[in-house]
């Protein structure tokens, strides 16, 4: 092997398309770069081979904060109970028509 | 695109030792362990940041990297035929064709990532011999119909196998498999659409067809790896949702799926076992040869030698531009810095 620069050196960015105008940024996936600029100039090319896309975010992997896979009980079960938040819990007379 | 639809053991992994073996350390554990296996059992998906059993991890690191390998390495039979392609069409088509591999194993280093491993340790692995891939491109591409049967069929032995993919287990293979399979099917149908152009044309082109279909047949067939009853793993990886359909059955569809192919092509394929069972529903077959599948798969295939030192050669070729682009993007920080 040769005493190539190890690769672990370009940061790895999350890819973000918006397929089209009107539409959110969607997340795609990941890869490795030097900076921003090569950053979506390699997304261009791996994601959006196909017109998959008219913009492309890309951001810096570690700047990402998530919510714990372990909290999501806690994090998201209190939402679970309170069916008063949808329409579907209000019975509302046929004549009333679409509501 | 293309993946052997088992994943054999790297050389480093010969320790065998199959899944079962690890008891949980701890009542925690085995409450994680419960909580992985009902989702499993939910048909639920596992996503990087759950917990999930160490031979889980290190099985789909395996699968997955191999399959990424596989991508990159199977860039070269074909990247060899770009200078030679017989129109500028059929250069393009190859160019987006190669390039689209190249994609795919971006997509899949990107799912074996999320589960711990480095870009680093797996293109490591891959250099240094001690990783595997697809032994399909152990064999020379001999011509330009090689070109077309590589789409039509080595192409379509690999949709076979991605297709179920695309519902493993494990979101970020899944996901990338989805995106694969929806490119394929362009490499597949150029495939076959270059043989039938040649079908149309000489005594000689057609002969070059059916001699690369004779040729490439039965390294397809191998592909979906060995016989369900020789395939340990298999049960394993089924039981996890990493593996959805058995070898024998994929070989099978993809037997029955190529012989009305072939016919509408005007070419036979190489085994006078094939027949239609009337009673199974199925084409029948002729054995395969898995001495030969082995020897290859353990490195002494044809090209073994010259696929992995082309391999080192563009990665060591190619270290100046990953200084270079580093050099750059230090460059624009410093003149930023210095603005500020």
């Amino acid at each position: 092997m040769s005493n190539a620069p190890a690769l672990k050196d370009w940061p790895l960015w999350e890819v973000f398309v918006r397929s089209k105008q009107g539409l959110e940024h969607k997340h795609c996936g990941s890869l490795h770069a030097s900076d921003s600029a090569h950053a979506l100039q390699m997304a261009r090319d791996v994601y959006t081979r196909r017109q998959e896309g008219v913009s492309i975010w890309v951001v810096p992997s570690h700047l990402i904060a998530a919510s714990d896979p372990g909290e999501k009980d806690q994090l998201f079960e209190p939402a679970s109970d309170k069916i008063y938040r949808h329409p579907t819990f209000y019975e509302i007379p046929d004549e009333v028509g679409h509501m | 695109m293309y993946t052997q639809s088992f994943s054999v053991p790297d050389d480093e992994g010969k320790t065998a030792r199959p899944a079962a073996a690890s008891r949980p350390a701890s009542e925690r554990e085995a409450a994680l362990q419960a909580q992985f296996d009902a989702r499993i059992d939910a048909d639920g998906r596992i996503e990087p940041r759950d917990w999930m059993p160490e031979a889980y991890r290190k099985t789909l690191v395996r699968q997955i990297s191999q399959h990424a390998h596989s991508e990159i390495v199977g860039m070269l039979p074909e990247g060899n035929w770009i200078s030679r392609a017989p129109s500028l069409k059929r250069k393009a088509i190859l160019i987006a064709k190669v390039q689209d591999e190249g994609g795919h194993g971006l997509y899949l280093y990107s799912a074996a990532e999320t589960l711990g491993t480095s870009r680093e340790d797996m293109l490591e692995a891959l250099h240094s011999g001690r990783a595997k891939y697809s032994s399909i491109f152990n064999y020379p591409a001999l011509n330009w119909a090689d070109m077309g049967v590589i789409g039509w069929l080595v192409d379509g032995a690999a949709i076979m196998n991605q297709i179920p993919l695309c519902r493993c287990s494990y979101g970020p293979y899944a996901r990338a498999m989805v995106r694969v399979c929806k490119e394929e099917s362009f490499h597949q149908r150029q495939g076959y659409e270059a043989l039938l152009v040649m079908m149309k044309g000489t005594q000689a082109q057609r002969d070059m067809v059916q001699d690369a279909v004779n040729r490439w047949w039965w390294k397809c067939l191998a592909m979906f790896g060995p016989p369900d009853a020789d395939s340990p793993h298999s049960a394993q990886g089924m039981r996890w949702g990493i593996k959805r359909i058995s070898n024998d059955e994929l070989r099978q569809k993809f037997i029955d799926a190529t012989v009305p192919q072939a016919q509408v092509l005007g070419v036979s394929l190489p085994d006078p076992d094939l027949k239609w069972n009337e009673q199974r529903g199925h084409h029948d077959h002729g054995p395969i040869d898995w001495d030969e599948f082995w020897q290859t798969v353990n490195g002494h295939g044809p090209m073994n030698k010259e696929r992995l030192a082309t391999r080192v050669k563009a990665h060591d070729d190619g270290a100046w531009v990953r200084e270079a682009a580093l050099a750059h993007a230090d460059k624009q920080q410093q003149r930023a810095r210095k603005a500020a």
